[in-house]
């Protein structure tokens, strides 16, 4: 679907609270705008945003027409294991683009 | 004398009662292109229910002007042990005047260590932005702030 950007530190310890950032490239489009043609431009947006740790859900966002193009989304999770963060991006079509960072936690 | 200044006022307020009907009617009859507080209140309505909503515990974090409100940085943390006794379970953010009340909507588990996160976001206008916690308790908490906004999103034409 489009370009992501994830940044998770490589290693942490056990019970750290580490900060996660998230950023994809996509138009957002809000389906407000008026095109060159006096048509409105479709609306085109990613409404879903999750990730998980080891397969269980840490953070989940409802995304709207008011966030920005291209989601910069960051939180926090505590790191309680070494394994995989997956992140998934969902478009208002169904199209769900996946990507993963490994952890390493001492 | 006094039947007529009766009967003058009785007039006037039928005259006042037409007027703020057909304006009614004429407001009714074109959606505005903006929300209104109204709006945002039924969003809120429709998220969280009947619950009361108290101030406080909430910090949303916002610049109090924005240059360009394609993108403006904005950031919710609240006050939180985020144990599995008492964590967030969710945070939205509203506001005003954009065509939509809705601007994002987060559900938080005690696996988050923190409630707190950060996005980019679109004001149609200068407005108030509104977040919205619920706690693992059942209660809510908010916090607003007002921004001040000199280039508007969603209203620049695309490039052709």
């Amino acid at each position: 679907m489009a370009r992501a950007l994830i940044h998770v530190p490589a290693t942490a310890k056990k019970g750290d609270v580490i900060e996660i950032k998230t950023l994809i490239s996509h138009v957002m489009e809000t389906g407000y705008r008026i095109g060159v043609t006096g048509q409105p431009i479709p609306r085109d947006i990613i409404d879903d945003f999750v990730c998980t740790y080891n397969g269980e859900e840490v953070f989940h966002a409802k995304l709207y027409p008011a966030i920005a193009a291209n989601p910069f989304i960051t939180f926090f999770t505590v790191a309680t294991e070494s394994g995989t963060l997956a992140f998934s991006w969902t478009d208002q079509h169904g199209a769900t683009q996946v990507q993963t960072a490994a952890i390493t936690v001492e | 004398m006094k039947p007529e200044i009766d009967r003058d006022r009785s007039r006037r307020e039928i005259l006042q009662a037409a007027a703020a009907l057909a304006g009614g009617g004429a407001l009714l009859s074109v959606r505005p292109a903006a929300a209104t507080p109204e709006m945002m209140k039924d969003a809120v309505r429709a998220v969280i229910g009947e619950a009361p909503v108290k101030k406080g515990k909430v910090k949303l974090d916002l610049p109090p002007l924005v240059e360009n409100g394609n993108s403006v940085p904005c950031t919710v943390s609240v006050e939180s042990p985020m144990t599995a006794a008492d964590y967030v379970k969710a945070i939205h953010i509203f506001n005003e005047k954009n065509p939509q009340p809705n601007v994002i909507s987060v559900r938080l588990n005690p696996r988050a260590g923190r409630a707190s996160f950060s996005t980019r976001i679109r004001l149609a206008d200068s407005q108030t932005v509104t977040a919205i916690a619920e706690l693992s308790d059942g209660s809510f908490w908010s916090d607003d702030i007002d921004v001040i906004v000199t280039l508007a999103a969603c209203i620049e034409e695309p490039k052709p």
